[in-house]
C-alpha cells in the first residue's frame, strides 16, 4: 500500500514544488547571497562583504527617511484603524435594523486595489487642499495624513468584520451577569469584553501592522514619494533603488534583506503574543 | 419610558452610521461623477457635478479604452486572474493532502518552509524573480501563472493542511478498503470535502493577483498589461496626464469588483474572515 502511494508523490508535490522554488525559494536564497555582492545582471557578481549594508545607511539619507516615516504611518495607522474598526463594529453588534447592510457597504474599498485606491484620494485630497491653493506635493504632512486617511478608508471595514464576529462569539449571558452585578457599561466594556476580544485584537493588530509597513501600490499612486522623496515608504524606496538608479542593486538588495527581516520580526512577535496568550486560556 | 429611550438612541445611531455610510461611498461617487466631466475641470473642482459646460458624455470612457487599450487589460486581467486560481487550487490541494496525510522528515520541512513564505515582504525576491523569470522565459500571461502558483503556495497550503488534519482518517480508509488509488481517493472523496476551504482559498488568491500591481508590471508589464498597470500606465508626468480618461478607467476597474462582490458577498465576507483568523 506505501509502495502505492509513493508511485503518485511526483504527481502530488512535484507542480506546486517546481512553481515554489523558480518563483520563491531560489529567488529568495539568490537575494541573501546577492545583498553581499555587487551586481547589475546576477551573473555578474563580485563579492563586497558587508559594502552593501554600509551603503544603504551612509550613500544618502533615503532609506532612513523611508523608515521613520513607514514606522510614523504604521504606528498612526495601526491605532486609527483598528480604534476606528472596533467602535463600528461595537455599533454594529447592538442589534440594529440594518447592520448587514452597513456592513456590506463599510467592507466594499478593501476589495479595490492599491493603485486605484491611490488615485481616487489623489483626486479628493487634492481638491480639498486646491482651496487653500496647494496640492499632495507641496508637504510631506499632507502626504502624510492623505496615506493614513487612504489606510483607514481601505482597512476600517475589513478590521470591523474580524471584530463583529470576534464580539459576536461572546455569549450575552456573560454581558448580563456584569450587568447584574452592578457593573456599568464601560466597566463590562473593559473587564468583560474586552478581556475576550483579545484574539480579535491580536489579529486586526498584527494585520493592520504588517499591511502598513508593507504598503506599496497606495504610496505610489498616491505620492509617489513626493515632494522630493519626504513621502517614500520603506517597500518604494526599495524599488526605487533597485530600479530608479544606476548600480544600485547590490544596495537595493541589501535594503531589502533588512526589510525582510524587520517583517520577520513583527511576526515573530506576534507568534509570541499570541501562544503565551493561547497558554492562558 | 427605558423603551422609549431604547428607541430614540437606535434611531441616532441609525442616522450615524447612515451619515458613514455616505462618507465611505462619497470617494468612489465623485470618482464615478467626474468621469463624465472634460479633463481641464476636473483638479480644481472635482466636487462640483458636471454642468452644461463641463459635461462631455462618454468622451473621457473612449480615450481611457483607446490609450491604455482597457479590453485586452480586461481580458489579460481575467485570464490570469482565474487561471492562476484554477492552478492553485488544484496543485496546493493535492500538495496539502499529501503533506498532512504522509509524515515524513521532509513533507513537514516542507510545511515549514510554506509557512516561512508567507512571512516574506515582496521586495525581498522581486528583482531575482524577476530575472529568474526572464531567464526561463515566463514573461507572458501563461508562465505568469505558474509564479503565482509559486507565491500563492505559502497561504493555501496552510489553509488547506489546516483542513486536511479535521477530515476523519476512516473515510479515506474506507476508500482504501474499496480499492481506490490515491488519485481516485484524492478526486473522489477527499477534493469534495474541502470545498468550504476551497471557496476560502479561491477568494483571497482572486482578490490578491486580480488586484495585484508590481508582480505583473515587472513580469509581463512592458507586452501584457492588466488593469493595475493599465490604470498606473496612463500615469504619465505629474499634471500632463489626461485625468478624465484616468477618472474614466478607475470607474471601469472598480465595476468589475463590486459585480464579483454583490454576487459572492456573503462568501467573501466568510472567506475573509476565516482566512485572517488562521493566519
Amino acid at each position: 500500500m506505501q509502495r502505492n502511494v509513493r508511485k503518485y508523490v511526483w504527481l502530488f508535490l512535484l507542480p506546486t514544488l517546481i512553481a515554489f522554488l523558480i518563483s520563491f525559494l531560489i529567488p529568495f536564497l539568490a537575494g541573501i547571497y546577492l545583498s553581499f555582492t555587487e551586481f547589475t545582471t546576477v551573473t555578474d557578481a563580485t563579492w563586497v562583504g558587508l559594502q552593501n549594508y554600509v551603503r544603504a545607511f551612509t550613500e544618502d539619507r533615503d532609506f532612513l527617511n523611508a523608515f521613520w516615516f513607514t514606522l510614523k504611518f504604521t504606528i498612526v495607522s495601526v491605532l486609527s484603524v483598528n480604534l476606528l474598526a472596533f467602535i463600528l463594529a461595537f455599533l454594529l453588534t447592538k442589534g440594529l435594523r440594518g447592520t448587514n447592510f452597513f456592513r456590506t457597504v463599510f467592507f466594499v474599498p478593501n476589495l479595490i486595489g492599491g493603485i486605484v485606491l491611490g488615485y481616487i484620494w489623489q483626486l479628493i485630497i487634492n481638491g480639498i487642499l486646491s482651496g487653500m491653493g496647494v496640492d499632495l506635493t507641496y508637504s510631506a504632512t499632507y502626504g502624510f495624513w492623505g496615506l493614513v486617511v487612504l489606510m483607514n478608508w481601505q482597512m476600517i471595514g475589513y478590521m470591523m468584520i474580524i471584530y463583529v464576529a470576534g464580539l459576536q462569539n461572546i455569549p450575552t449571558e456573560m454581558q448580563e451577569v456584569a450587568a447584574i452585578d452592578g457593573a456599568g457599561g464601560l466597566q463590562t466594556l473593559r473587564h468583560v469584553t474586552l478581556p475576550l476580544l483579545m484574539p480579535s485584537i491580536t489579529i486586526c493588530t498584527f494585520l493592520t501592522l504588517t499591511n502598513s509597513f508593507k504598503m506599496f501600490d497606495q504610496n505610489l499612486a498616491l505620492t509617489a514619494g513626493a515632494p522630493g522623496k519626504e513621502t517614500q515608504m520603506l517597500a518604494l524606496d526599495i524599488y526605487n533603488t533597485f530600479y530608479g538608479s544606476i548600480g544600485q542593486e547590490g544596495v537595493g538588495q541589501a535594503k531589502a534583506v533588512i526589510f525582510f527581516l524587520l517583517v520577520a520580526a513583527f511576526a515573530l512577535i506576534q507568534l509570541r503574543v499570541t501562544k503565551s496568550r493561547e497558554a492562558d486560556l | 419610558m427605558i423603551v422609549a429611550h431604547k428607541k430614540r438612541w437606535g434611531i441616532l445611531l441609525t442616522l450615524l452610521l447612515s451619515i458613514l455610510t455616505v462618507v465611505f461611498i462619497a470617494p468612489v461617487f465623485i470618482v464615478l461623477m467626474n468621469s463624465f466631466k472634460g479633463q481641464f475641470f476636473i483638479t480644481d473642482a472635482p466636487f462640483a457635478f458636471p454642468d452644461a459646460q463641463t459635461f462631455v458624455g462618454l468622451q473621457n470612457y473612449v480615450n481611457g479604452v483607446q490609450k491604455i487599450g482597457f479590453f485586452s487589460a480586461f481580458g489579460y486581467s481575467l485570464f490570469i486572474t482565474v487561471g492562476s486560481v484554477a492552478v492553485i487550487l488544484l496543485c496546493t490541494s493535492m500538495t496539502a493532502w499529501y503533506i498532512t496525510r504522509h509524515k515524513t522528515h521532509i513533507t513537514r520541512l516542507l510545511y515549514y518552509i510554506f509557512v516561512f513564505s508567507m512571512i516574506v515582504p515582496f521586495q525581498m525576491v522581486m528583482f531575482t524573480m524577476s530575472k529568474m523569470a526572464n531567464l526561463l522565459g515566463l514573461e507572458n500571461p501563461f508562465g505568469i501563472i505558474l509564479i503565482y502558483l509559486g507565491f500563492g503556495a505559502g497561504l493555501s497550503v496552510f489553509l488547506y493542511c489546516g483542513f486536511v488534519k479535521s477530515i476523519p482518517l476512516s473515510i479515506e480508509e474506507a476508500a482504501d478498503i474499496d480499492g481506490c488509488n490515491p488519485l481516485q481517493k484524492f478526486f473522489l472523496i477527499v477534493f469534495p470535502i474541502l470545498r468550504p476551504i476551497t471557496l476560502t482559498v479561491a477568494i483571497l488568491n482572486a482578490m490578491w493577483i486580480w488586484n495585484d500591481y508590481l508582480l505583473p508590471s515587472l513580469v509581463i508589464g512592458s507586452r501584457y498589461r492588466t488593469i493595475p498597470v493599465a490604470v498606473q500606465y496612463l500615469q504619465g508626468g505629474y499634471g500632463s496626464r489626461d485625468m478624465g480618461a484616468l477618472m474614466a478607467m478607475l470607474v471601469l476597474a472598480i465595476i468589475p469588483i463590486i459585480l464579483f462582490y454583490a454576487f459572492l458577498q456573503k462568501h467573501i465576507i466568510r472567506g475573509v474572515i476565516a482566512g485572517a483568523i488562521k493566519e
